[in-house]
């Protein structure tokens, strides 16, 4: 599974994981839109820790969500983003339309 | 530039084959014996190269990727991506950040982008109806110079 989603009161956290490029991208997207969708959520939290290489096709898919999530009055938030990962969103201005904050696994 | 090896592949314009170019890449280019950051550099430009090919060269339907990654002289990785399609008519505006023929399909049109700050070098040839090949060049540091 390249996506783990769980609902916490009113947020959808997506947990990707793997490689996220323009073959898998796809799936990753079609899954959290349905959920978002279902529950037209406050937040939506990806999370980045478990993923391993990201190219640009990464941007297009926490762009695309800000989009959905901006039409319900909602938030992008990117957590855990490994360094290399970053430095891709980085490039993008990911940091301008999307919090990234670091939680430590388990608090 | 004296070529200390050279691999050349080819595989048809599949998405599942994005991946296949990376690591196909990364294997090669382990010989100069890169550290981590310049690997992922190498991996995400090549990935953004093979993904212009795939989603714009050929139109939704499959033709040939030829992939030749050279290692030359002085720790240098050549990697050239060349495909047959249908070429990009205008390279300049192909080449502005956030440009892209695809927003359907969520493309950011940060593909050349991401090329040109992650690559030291970056060449485009492109011919309308004839395909496009992209040149991609950088210079593996020693280990020494890395970790100073």
């Amino acid at each position: 599974m390249p996506v783990l989603l769980e609902v916490k009161e009113k947020n959808i956290i997506a947990y990707i994981s793997g490689e996220v490029d323009h073959h898998t991208a796809k799936g990753i997207r079609s899954e959290i839109d349905s959920e978002i969708e279902r529950l037209s959520p406050e937040k939506v939290i990806l999370d980045f820790s478990a993923v391993t290489f990201m190219d640009s096709s990464g941007i297009g898919l926490v762009m695309g969500r800000y989009k959905i999530m901006q039409s319900l009055s909602g938030t992008v938030q990117i957590q855990n983003p490994p360094d290399h990962i970053k430095k891709v969103m980085r490039l993008a201005g990911l940091d301008r339309i999307a919090n990234i904050i670091n939680i430590k696994a388990g608090s | 530039m004296k070529i200390l090896n050279e691999i050349k592949i080819s595989f048809p314009s599949r998405s599942a084959n994005e991946s296949f170019a990376r690591i196909a890449v990364s294997g090669a280019v382990a010989q100069f014996d890169p550290c981590v950051d310049e690997l992922s550099d190498i991996k995400t430009a090549v990935s953004e190269a093979v993904t212009n090919s795939i989603v714009h060269a050929y139109n939704m339907e499959v033709g040939k990727i030829d992939l030749t990654i050279r290692l030359l002289e002085g720790k240098i990785v050549y990697i050239k991506i060349k495909d047959y399609g249908c070429g990009i008519p205008d390279i300049n505006r192909a080449m502005e950040p956030l440009f892209t023929t695809a927003p359907q399909d969520e493309r950011a049109g940060l593909g050349f982008a991401v090329m040109e700050s992650f690559m030291d070098k970056l060449t485009v040839r492109s011919k309308v109806g004839k395909g496009t090949s992209v040149i991609l060049t950088k210079k593996i540091k020693s280990r020494k110079a890395a970790d100073e």
